[in-house]
């Protein structure tokens, strides 16, 4: 675990060391900030109601393409440029580099939303907010970001090009968003309730509706793991 | 550590780049690598380091399997490419590298002071490894290989990009580490294998073609050595006929060098051949003025090996 710490914190400081980071951050904090507050019909001062409900609505959005820019280049630079070759000749296990990479991203994410607990707390000024609601829709956006960042963390282990990992993290992403949803409304029987299991927005608009149920943590949980199993087998496989 | 490579085959595709390789390395050895672009040098490495897992054979430490037991933080290894986070400075890049192979925390300001001081990266050492030179980059990448003090180290071609004095000063550096510890070096300069290594082998076309001292080979791959003498007294008649008769002296050939005639004697007698060349001058009573053994290149020795016919 020591290990996985010492890849996590290398990347973190290496994330935050280039000015592309926080470009990515303001990205990140303006478009959610924009479309929570002054966009679209469900904006919070057309609605006079104070909740978060539009802001995780939109957050799961503007996570999904955050992430994958966020992990695009984690392992995708580190086999281009060989260094995965030093890595791994010291005494590190490749699933230490993978989770210590996955660590790090929910990192980077954390203090994203922390971030925006600025909204949070200007909606709170504005009346009384459900707490148990905001929690759990943080509890969501934490559970979407690690299924995301597993996610992520694959593409970035099949690919020695940045953008291409990026490209497949987000094409992976709609497969889960809308494919798996659309199909499954065609699809009946044991296929229709597979494919409906698969939709990442169903887990996702549950745990918003305020119940954390174990089986969508669940979900949430072995998709990340599925990720980072699968990069650790590419990062076995390419070396 | 004792090193033992048993068989090692490795494939890529339908290529075979390392086609059945053995050889053992003692404790404290310095072995050089040699062999053209393409022999397999830098994939044999890779396996020692436990990087590529061979399709067949063993690597063993001191007669354990590296299948059985993690010997990575025993190995140091500078890789042929050296590559490097260029985003880190340099100091931070020697703790991590430390930190990763098990070093204590409490040991490694030390540790790190001590690499700096080593590898010559004392003025370069508060910049970001993007900013440094090559030569500079390659002393950081020496750095993290002995950060940690391993038992053996591994260098793909560690020479390259250094300046002259620089390379004098690494070669002295590996016969230092070398004394107490296992070195594998490759390298196409050979003066350089002459100058620092105990051993040598020679791979080509993944396959072990020589594995000797690089007096050895020079003897194996020619088996006759030259002297060249040049002697006052007598005529040259009765010098060439006298030198002739002595029995390890197989050829006698006149040589004009610089308006003065010299014997090149082709012999196999080793060191037995010029002490008779000298006794026979003193039984004359002639004056031996000059006598060089000549040694047959390296460079014709790896030729010879490793020249497609
Ligand atoms: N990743 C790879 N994929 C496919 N073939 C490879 C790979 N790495 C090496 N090879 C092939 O294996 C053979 C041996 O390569 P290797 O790098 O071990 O040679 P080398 O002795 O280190 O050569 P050089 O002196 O040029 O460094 C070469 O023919 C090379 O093309
Ligand atoms: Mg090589």
């Amino acid at each position: 675990m020591k290990k996985v710490w010492i890849i996590a914190r290398r990347e973190v400081e290496s994330y935050f060391s280039s000015l592309a980071a926080y470009v990515l951050l303001v990205l990140f904090l303006g478009f959610t900030g924009f479309f929570t507050w002054l966009r679209g019909n469900g904006d919070i001062f057309f609605r006079k109601q104070a909740d978060l409900e539009v802001f995780f609505a939109i957050a799961m959005w503007t996570l999904f393409f955050f992430i994958p820019a966020v992990t695009m280049r984690m392992l995708a630079e580190e086999r281009r440029s060989g260094t995965i070759e030093m890595l791994l000749t010291k005494k590190v296990q490749t699933w230490q580099v993978v989770v210590g990479k996955f660590l790090a991203t929910m990192l980077i994410v954390a203090a994203a939303l922390l971030l925006t607990l600025i909204y949070y707390y200007s909606v709170s000024r504005l009346g009384n907010i459900d707490h148990g609601a905001t929690i759990s829709g943080y509890i969501g956006l934490l559970l979407l970001s690690a299924a995301y960042a597993g996610i992520g963390i694959f593409a970035s282990s099949i690919s020695k090009n940045q953008i291409v990992a990026f490209l497949i993290a987000i094409s992976i992403g709609i497969l889960f968003q809308f494919i798996a949803g659309i199909l499954a409304s065609d699809a009946t029987g044991v296929v229709g309730d597979l494919l409906a299991y698969l939709d990442i927005n169903r887990h996702y608009q549950n745990i918003q509706r305020g119940v954390v149920d174990t089986r969508d943590v669940l979900y949430f949980l072995s998709l990340a793991a599925m990720g980072l199993l699968w990069a650790d087998y590419f990062i076995e496989r390419k070396k | 550590m004792q090193v033992q490579i048993r068989n090692l085959v490795k494939s890529y595709g339908e290529q075979r780049a390392v086609d059945g390789i053995s050889f053992e390395i003692r404790r404290g050895e310095i072995v050089g690598f040699l062999g053209p672009n393409g022999a397999g040098k830098t994939t044999t490495m890779k396996i020692i380091t436990g990087y590529l897992k061979p399709d067949a054979g063993e690597v063993r430490f001191d007669g354990v399997s590296s299948m059985e037991r993690d010997f990575r933080h025993k190995i140091g290894y500078l890789p042929e490419t050296n590559p490097l986070y260029t985003d880190m400075p340099v100091i931070d890049y020697l703790k991590l590298s430390a930190r990763l192979q098990d070093v204590p925390e409490s040991e490694i300001p030390a540790r790190v002071r001590k690499m700096i001081e080593v590898c010559g990266l004392g003025d370069e050492k508060h910049k970001t490894i993007g900013e440094l030179s090559k030569g500079y980059r390659q002393r950081v990448g020496l750095a993290q290989a002995i950060i940690h003090d391993p038992e053996l180290l591994i260098l793909d071609e560690p020479t390259s990009g250094l300046d002259p004095n620089q390379i004098v000063e690494i070669r002295q550096l590996i016969r230092e580490i070398g004394k107490t510890k296992t070195v594998i070096l490759s390298t196409h300069i050979l003066p350089e294998v002459e100058a620092t290594c105990d051993r040598i082998i020679i791979i080509h076309r993944g396959k072990l073609v020589a594995d000797s001292t690089a007096g050895d080979l020079r003897r194996q791959a020619e088996g006759k050595s030259l002297l060249t003498v040049r002697i006052e007294g007598g005529t040259s008649e009765e010098q060439r006929s006298a030198l002739g008769r002595i029995s390890s002296v197989q050829g006698v050939e006149s040589v004009m060098e610089g308006g003065v005639q010299k014997w090149k004697l082709e012999h196999e007698g080793g060191d037995d051949t010029a002490a008779e060349v000298f006794d026979l001058c003193v039984q004359r009573g002639w004056k031996l003025l000059e006598m060089v053994p000549q040694q047959q290149k390296l460079e014709d020795v790896f030729r010879a090996l490793t020249m497609e016919n």
